[in-house]
C-alpha cells in the first residue's frame, strides 16, 4: 500500500496513538473509581477512525455510537473537554450532560454520540440531505457497530439515501460482536458489505485493522459522496481490545480468536509500515511522551475543573439561543 | 383577511414560511401532488410542489424512522424540517427518532446543539378503526424536550404552525381529522371556516383563549372536544348553567395562568379531551389545579374522556366511547349537583 506524505503519516499515528492512551488512561481512572457511569471502549479500532476522518474537511460531519471517544478524537474534539465530559464536569463537550455515551462537539463537526444502536443513521441521512440542499460539497460519516446492521433504522436510513444520492458515507465497524453475541449467530451472510446491494449503493469489506487499507477505501467513498453519486457502505472488520463495556470480562470470545486479533494490532501494524518506511522510531517515540504529557495534562485539567450546579440540571431541555 | 378551512390555512402557513425562509422545506409520505400524487393524505401540501420543486417537498418511502430521524438530522445541520404523518398512529413507529433523539439532543449536548423540527400528525377518531384513530397528544406531553401545539381554528393553525416552524425546538402539531374541512369528506367533520388574516401573523405557544364567557364550570377542552364543550355550553346556557370554555391551543408549553384566573371566577372545572381517560393530558392539568389551587374549587374537578379503550370500528361504539356532546352536558349538571 503507497504511504502517505511523511507529515500526513505521523498525524495519522499521532491520531491512533491519541486514542489508544486516551482509552488506557480512561480504563485505569475507571479502575480508580475516579469517574462515575460505564465505559465502552473504542481502543483497538483506532484504524477505523482514523482511515476515515484524519481528512475531513470544515463543514463535514461524523456521528457516533455508544463507543465514541476515537470518533471524537480523530475529529478534533479536545482531550481536556473529553476527559472533563468523563468526569461529569461542566466544562466537558457536554457541560457534563451527556456523559461517557454521548460525547462530541458540534463545532467540529462530531454530532453527539448516540447510544442507541442504528440511532444515528436516519440523522447522518438528514444532515446528508442539508449539505446536499445548501448546495456544498460537505459530507457525513456515519459509524455504527455490526449489532446495528439488524436495526430497522439502518434499512430505513440506507434505503433513503440511496434513493435521494446523498453525501454520506455509512462505516460498519465489524468488531464481531453485538455485547456478547457474535455476529455469527445475528446474521446469516460472511460479509456485511454484501447488503449494500439491496440499497443499490457500492458495499466494500476491509481490514478495518489497516489503517492505509481504511483510508484507500474512505477516500473513495468520499470523493463519490462530494461528487453527488451517492452513499457507500465500508464495512471494516476489526476487534475491540476491551469488553463491550466496564463490566465484560469477554468470556464468550475464545483465546486464539484473541490472540489472532490481537497480533493485528492497527497501531503496531501502522507502527511497523512507518519504520519500513524510514522514520526513525525516536521519532515515533517523541510522538508518544508528548502524548502522554498532553493526556496527562488533561487528566488534571479535567480533575481540578469545577463540577456543575445541581441545578444546571434544569437547563438545555430547550434551546436558548448559540453560546 | 380571508375565510378559510384549516387546511387551507395550514398550507397558505407552509407556503408563506417556505417563501420567507429557504431553510424550511416538507418532508413525508406522498406529500407532494406533481405526476398524480396526494399533495399529502389530507390535501395540507397540495399545490407546494409547483413552487418549490420536489426537493423540498419530499416525497419519502414509507419509513417513519427516516422521516423522523431525517429530521432530526436536517435540523441539526441548519434545516427547518416539517415532517407529515398520514395518520397521528405511525408515529409509534418513530418513537425512538421523537423521544430519545429530537428531545434529548439539545440536552445531551449541553445546549450546543438544537433541533428546528416540526411533526404534523392527524389524530381523532373518525370511523377507521384503532390504528388510525388515536388522540396521541397526552403521550408526548411527559416527554421533556418537546413542544405540543393543538390548532382548533384555521387563525390558530396558521399562527401556530408558523411559530411551530420558527421555534428552535422540536414541536409536533396534533391537528384533528374531522376539523380539517379539506374536500374530503368526513362523517361527523365540522366546518371549521374562518377569518384568517393575510399578514404575516404568529400565534404564541403557552397562551390559552376563552372561547365562551361564563360563571359557574370552567371546561377546558382541546380540538374537537372544544367544538363539542361550545355546543354544550350552548345547551347548557338554557338549562341556565353558565360555562366558559377555554381552548389551551398548546399543552407544552401549557396556559394554566388562563385556567385559574376562569376557576377564580367559577369555582368548577371540566376538562374534556378525546385522549384516553387515564394520564390524558387533563391528568395533569387536574393534578396541577389541585396541588396549587384546590382552594378555588367549590366541587371536585371532573375528567370528560375517551374510555380506555382502543377506538372501535362501528360508529355506535365510536360515539359511545369518544366524549359527546350529550356526556358533556350530563357530567355539567352532575358538576353543579357536587
Amino acid at each position: 500500500m503507497k504511504l502517505p506524505k511523511q507529515e500526513k503519516a505521523l498525524s495519522m499515528y499521532r491520531s491512533m496513538q491519541m486514542i489508544r492512551k486516551y482509552e488506557e488512561r480512561i480504563y485505569y481512572l475507571f479502575l480508580e473509581g475516579a469517574m462515575p457511569g460505564s465505559i465502552h471502549q473504542s481502543h483497538g479500532q483506532e484504524a477505523c477512525a482514523v482511515g476515515l476522518l484524519h481528512d475531513l474537511k470544515k463543514g463535514d460531519y461524523m456521528a457516533s455510537t455508544h463507543r465514541p471517544a476515537g470518533h471524537d478524537l480523530a475529529m478534533g474534539v479536545s482531550l481536556k473537554s473529553m476527559f472533563s465530559e468523563m468526569f461529569g464536569k461542566k466544562n466537558g463537550c457536554c457541560s457534563g450532560k451527556g456523559g461517557a455515551m454521548h460525547t462530541g462537539d458540534i463545532e467540529v463537526g462530531a454530532v453527539p454520540a448516540n447510544a442507541i444502536v442504528g440511532g444515528n443513521i436516519p440523522i447522518a441521512v438528514g444532515m446528508a440531505m442539508s449539505c446536499k440542499m445548501r448546495n456544498t460539497d460537505n459530507v457525513v460519516i456515519s459509524f455504527f457497530g455490526d449489532g446495528a446492521t439488524n436495526e430497522g433504522s439502518f434499512h430505513e436510513g440506507l434505503n433513503g439515501a440511496a434513493i435521494w444520492d446523498l453525501p454520506v458515507v455509512f462505516v460498519c465497524e465489524n468488531n464481531q460482536y453485538g455485547a456478547s453475541t457474535s455476529i455469527k449467530a445475528s446474521v446469516k451472510i460472511d460479509n456485511l458489505s454484501d447488503r449494500a446491494a439491496a440499497y443499490g449503493m457500492p458495499g466494500v469489506t476491509v481490514d478495518g485493522n489497516d489503517v492505509l487499507a481504511v483510508q484507500k477505501a474512505a477516500e473513495a467513498a468520499i470523493k463519490r459522496a462530494r461528487e453527488g453519486k451517492g452513499p457507500t457502505f465500508l464495512e471494516l472488520k476489526t476487534y475491540r481490545i476491551a469488553g463491550h463495556s466496564r463490566s465484560d470480562a469477554c468470556a464468550y470470545r475464545d483465546d486464539d480468536e484473541e490472540k489472532e486479533w490481537f497480533s493485528r494490532d492497527p497501531i503496531n501494524l501502522f507502527r511497523n509500515v512507518l519504520l519500513e518506511s524510514g522514520i526513525k522510531e525516536s521519532e515515533l517515540d517523541a510522538i508518544d511522551t508528548e502524548l502522554d504529557e498532553e493526556i496527562e495534562e488533561a487528566v488534571e485539567f479535567a480533575r481540578n475543573s469545577p463540577d456543575p450546579l445541581p441545578e444546571d440540571a434544569l437547563t438545555d431541555v430547550y434551546w436558548k439561543g448559540a453560546r | 383577511m380571508s375565510v378559510m378551512s384549516i387546511v387551507e390555512a395550514l398550507n397558505t402557513a407552509l407556503v408563506e414560511e417556505m417563501r420567507r425562509d429557504e431553510r424550511v422545506f416538507c418532508l413525508g409520505e406522498d406529500i407532494s401532488d406533481a405526476n398524480g400524487g396526494y399533495g399529502g393524505a389530507w390535501a395540507v401540501t397540495r399545490g407546494l410542489h409547483d413552487e418549490f420543486g420536489a426537493q423540498r417537498v419530499l416525497n419519502t418511502p414509507i419509513s417513519e424512522i427516516l422521516i423522523a430521524g431525517a429530521s432530526v438530522g436536517a435540523a441539526m445541520a441548519g434545516m427547518r424540517p416539517v415532517a407529515d404523518l398520514q395518520y397521528g398512529d405511525f408515529i409509534f413507529c418513530m418513537m425512538d427518532q421523537l423521544v430519545n433523539q429530537a428531545a434529548k439532543m439539545c440536552y445531551m449536548s449541553g445546549g450546543k446543539v438544537h433541533v428546528p423540527m416540526v411533526l404534523r400528525a392527524p389524530v381523532g377518531a373518525s370511523t377507521r378503526g384503532a390504528q388510525h384513530a388515536q388522540s396521541l397528544e397526552g403521550f408526548f406531553t411527559h416527554v421533556p424536550g418537546l413542544k405540543i401545539v393543538c390548532p382548533a381554528t384555521a387563525y390558530d393553525a396558521k399562527g401556530l404552525l408558523k411559530s411551530a416552524i420558527r421555534d428552535d425546538n422540536p414541536v409536533i402539531v396534533f391537528e384533528h381529522k374531522l376539523l380539517y374541512g379539506g374536500k374530503r369528506v368526513e362523517r361527523d367533520a365540522l366546518s371549521t371556516k374562518g377569518e384568517v388574516p393575510e399578514d404575516d401573523y404568529t400565534v404564541p405557544f403557552g397562551e390559552a383563549v376563552v372561547r365562551r364567557e361564563g360563571s359557574d364550570i370552567t371546561i377546558v377542552a382541546n380540538l374537537l372536544m372544544m367544538y363539542r364543550a361550545l355546543e354544550a355550553a350552548e345547551e347548557l346556557e338554557k338549562q341556565g348553567i353558565s360555562c366558559e370554555v377555554i381552548d389551551p391551543r398548546t399543552l407544552v408549553p401549557f396556559d394554566y395562568q388562563t385556567v385559574i384566573n376562569s376557576l377564580r371566577k367559577t369555582k368548577r372545572l371540566m376538562i374534556v379531551h378525546e385522549d384516553t381517560y387515564t394520564n390524558g393530558w387533563g391528568a395533569q392539568l387536574g393534578s396541577y389545579i389541585a396541588e396549587h389551587e384546590i382552594y378555588l374549587l367549590d366541587a371536585p374537578i371532573k375528567r370528560v374522556a375517551t374510555y380506555d379503550v382502543p377506538i372501535p370500528f362501528a360508529p355506535v361504539m365510536e360515539n359511545f366511547v369518544v366524549p359527546s356532546v350529550k356526556r358533556i352536558i350530563d357530567e355539567a349538571n352532575q358538576l353543579m349537583k357536587a
